[in-house]
């Protein structure tokens, strides 16, 4: 679960890492009422769960704060990737010494957390690592002894950090780490952590992404979820507990397991057809989950044709047979869909549909065969 | 012979009493598996599917010889559930539950890194062993004992798979599914290095997708190390960046973790890559041939 920059902010403050203050604004109105109570000159930033605003132009800095509202309207609304502003932080100004960055990330093929600290911030680390790989430090912890204070100053020393900044860097690496690992986050990015003409480092952005699989034990952070900013598709898979991911094609695609899933999706694509969809239903054959299932892929208005890709395992062909008829019978459906059913009691299942099913349901034996037959009625559908 | 678990294997399952604990324990059971103890905190003394349960994993131990475990507790109490078998020395852990913290997961792998114990998953189907062990959820009826080695990061597409390898007469020496979690005990790496010390294995399978690196590292290690023939098969091809894809694992985030990468590795280091599950089964005939 991503944050936005200001719920990410809240999070860092509450660690004792020092931002800049600043107000959520939804609207031109609130972000005038924002600007005029912090003073002076103040920053609008889009707050939008993908990267890149700024070159998309959603932070514009403001001298005077009849100009703010100007800069709202410009920035809310405003389309960034596949996303939609609909907030803008409002943030105080402040008088910047130089710009750095800091990352705490989970690394896969270690299992550890991995801090970067560069000294080049404000521009992506990515970059940094072609342009001056040089300039970036990397520290791997051991979890379980967590962070060490010898790493800490590894880090400061390794940088050529002096003074005040130097201090102030390892308060805010020993808080980052906390908030790591306290906040179950596989990813808390300060870019650019800055350091002022005052001798203070604080975060000027903040990206921090949560663990879902910790939800339980952070309910407060959970709440901070924008379900809103969901596909409507997708908030209804997460309600009834289904894994969906919308796509821009025209094939409906549902499976039991990501990884069948994954591979139909890739066979549809080989056979020259475009998926709209990643569904997985997960085991057993619950007729309602799946008549739910079926529903949201067709739900898209993009689809015409749906693909079903089963492969009965413990869950039997024929049972699975059984309750995708049922399901069908829930689910008011008319596009065409294509079932390819393998397995266990595969041949039975197959038997079963044939017999019974509607005339818009074709049955097929092999993925590719399904695959294409779905690639067809799709381009059929759309002619 | 075969890998991680046997004929000597005499299994414990933590979590036994619950929903799919009990579910599983009964098919595995039925599969001709020796599953000797089960342990749920408080129902010591009773019996599921005629296997003893006790309290804890050191008497389960002490009374019944076990030496592997597969656990079925609730994600939030996963991470302790592994230690319990760690701790006494449990030789093959496999952890079917989804839903693992990641933070949790990675104190367990450092843990691991000084114990030694192989832990398969989690969020992983478990280990099979054709006609010898089942510890784990895959669907018994579809596997034939054999001579190709399984392994992969997805429970349905390995079943796909090992059931095209069965329809042509193919039978398995060991299925593993490694999971599909971000931070997972064992990689492919080390599953593979098995695989090859195997008498009884003659080619390997292993289906990788979208998400890290695991796959390029295989690749390297497949190419220098391994005298055996590798099919592989990545999934992810069409998944769009930064989008979880049902594993909370498979999720492109830049380089490295797309499928196009993980083709190219396989490709650079020669080993033979079906474009489409099918494809796979035909590739190990193929293989297996040239032996």
């Amino acid at each position: 679960m991503d944050l936005y920059e200001y719920q990410g902010k809240e999070l860092l403050r509450q660690f004792d890492i020092e931002t800049l203050e600043g107000r959520v604004a939804a609207n031109p109105e609130e972000a005038h009422a924002a600007a005029a109570e912090l003073g002076g000159p103040v920053a609008v930033k889009a707050q939008v769960l993908t990267g890149g605003r700024g070159k998309a132009g959603g932070i514009k800095v403001v001298q005077e704060p009849e100009d703010v509202e100007e800069a709202a309207r410009q920035i809310l609304g405003m389309k960034i990737g596949d996303h939609t502003v609909r907030q803008v932080l409002v943030e105080a100004g402040a008088d910047i010494a130089s710009e750095m960055y800091l990352s705490i990330l989970v690394d896969r093929a270690e299992k550890k957390p991995l801090i970067l600290f560069s000294t080049e911030g404000g521009v992506d680390i990515e970059e940094v690592a072609e342009t001056n790989p040089d300039s970036i430090v990397r520290i791997y912890v051991n979890p379980l002894l967590g962070l060490l204070p010898y790493q800490v100053r590894e880090l400061v020393f390794d940088a050529g950090l002096e003074g005040d900044v130097a201090k102030g860097v390892g308060k805010v690496l020993n808080n980052l780490y906390r908030a790591f690992t306290e906040s179950d986050a596989s990813l808390v990015e300060i870019n650019p952590l800055v350091a002022t003409e005052d001798g203070r480092v604080l975060a000027l952005d903040a990206k921090v992404t949560i663990d879902n699989s910790s939800l339980f034990r952070h309910r407060d952070i959970g709440e901070m979820h924008d379900i809103d900013a969901a596909d409507p598709g997708e908030q209804r898979a997460q309600e009834a507990g289904l894994q969906y991911v919308k796509l821009d094609g025209d094939v409906g695609i549902l499976g039991n397991g990501a990884g069948l899933v994954m591979s139909t999706l890739d066979v549809v694509a080989q056979a020259g057809g475009s998926p709209a969809n990643f569904l997985d239903v997960g085991g057993g054959a619950d007729a309602e989950k799946i008549s739910e299932a079926l529903d949201i892929v067709a739900s898209n208005q993009q689809v015409n044709s749906v693909l079903f890709n089963i492969f009965g395992g413990i869950t039997r062909g024929d049972e699975v047979a059984r309750g995708l008829l049922s399901a069908l019978e829930q689910s008011e459906i008319d596009l065409p869909i294509v079932v390819r059913l393998d397995g266990t009691n595969a041949e039975e299942g197959r038997e079963i549909l044939a017999e019974n099913t509607p005339e818009n349901v074709h049955t097929e034996e092999t993925m590719l065969d399904a695959a294409r037959k779905a690639v067809e009625l799709a381009q059929n559908g759309s002619s | 012979m075969a890998i991680l678990v046997d004929n000597e294997t005499r299994l414990v399952v933590q979590g036994i009493t619950g929903r799919e604990g009990r579910f599983h324990t009964g098919r595995m059971v039925e599969s001709g598996t020796n599953v000797v103890a089960g342990v749920t905190p408080g129902k010591g003394g009773q019996e599921y599917e005629g296997v003893p349960v006790f309290n804890t994993m050191e008497e389960a131990i002490e009374e019944t010889g076990a030496n592997a475990s597969v656990i079925f507790v609730p994600a939030a109490f996963c991470a302790d559930a592994i230690f319990e078998s760690l701790d006494f020395d449990i030789s093959t852990v496999c952890c079917i539950t989804e839903g693992v913290p990641v933070h949790d997961m990675m104190k367990v792998a450092n843990y691991l890194r000084v114990k030694d114990a192989t832990l398969i998953g989690p969020n992983c189907p478990g280990v099979l062993s054709p006609g010898k062990t089942n510890a784990s959820i895959m669907p018994n009826s579809i596997f034939t004992p054999g001579n190709v080695g399984v392994v992969s990061r997805s429970g349905t597409l390995t079943y796909q798979i090992v059931n095209e390898l069965t329809q042509r007469d193919i039978g398995q020496s060991t299925a593993v599914g490694i999971g599909g979690d971000p931070i997972i005990g064992t990689d492919f790496i080390e599953i593979l290095q098995q695989f090859e010390a195997d008498p009884e294995t003659d080619c390997v399978v292993m289906i990788g997708e979208i998400g890290g690196n695991a796959e390029q590292n295989a690749a390297e290690y497949v190419q220098s190390e391994m005298t055996k023939p590798v099919v592989a098969y990545i999934a992810g091809f069409t998944a769009p960046e930064g989008k979880t894809m049902g594993h909370a694992g498979a999720i492109v985030s830049g380089g490295d973790s797309t499928a196009e990468a993980k083709s190219e590795a396989l490709q650079r280091a020669g080993i033979r890559a079906a474009t489409n599950p099918s494809e796979v089964a035909e590739l190990v005939t193929e293989a297996l041939h040239e032996r």
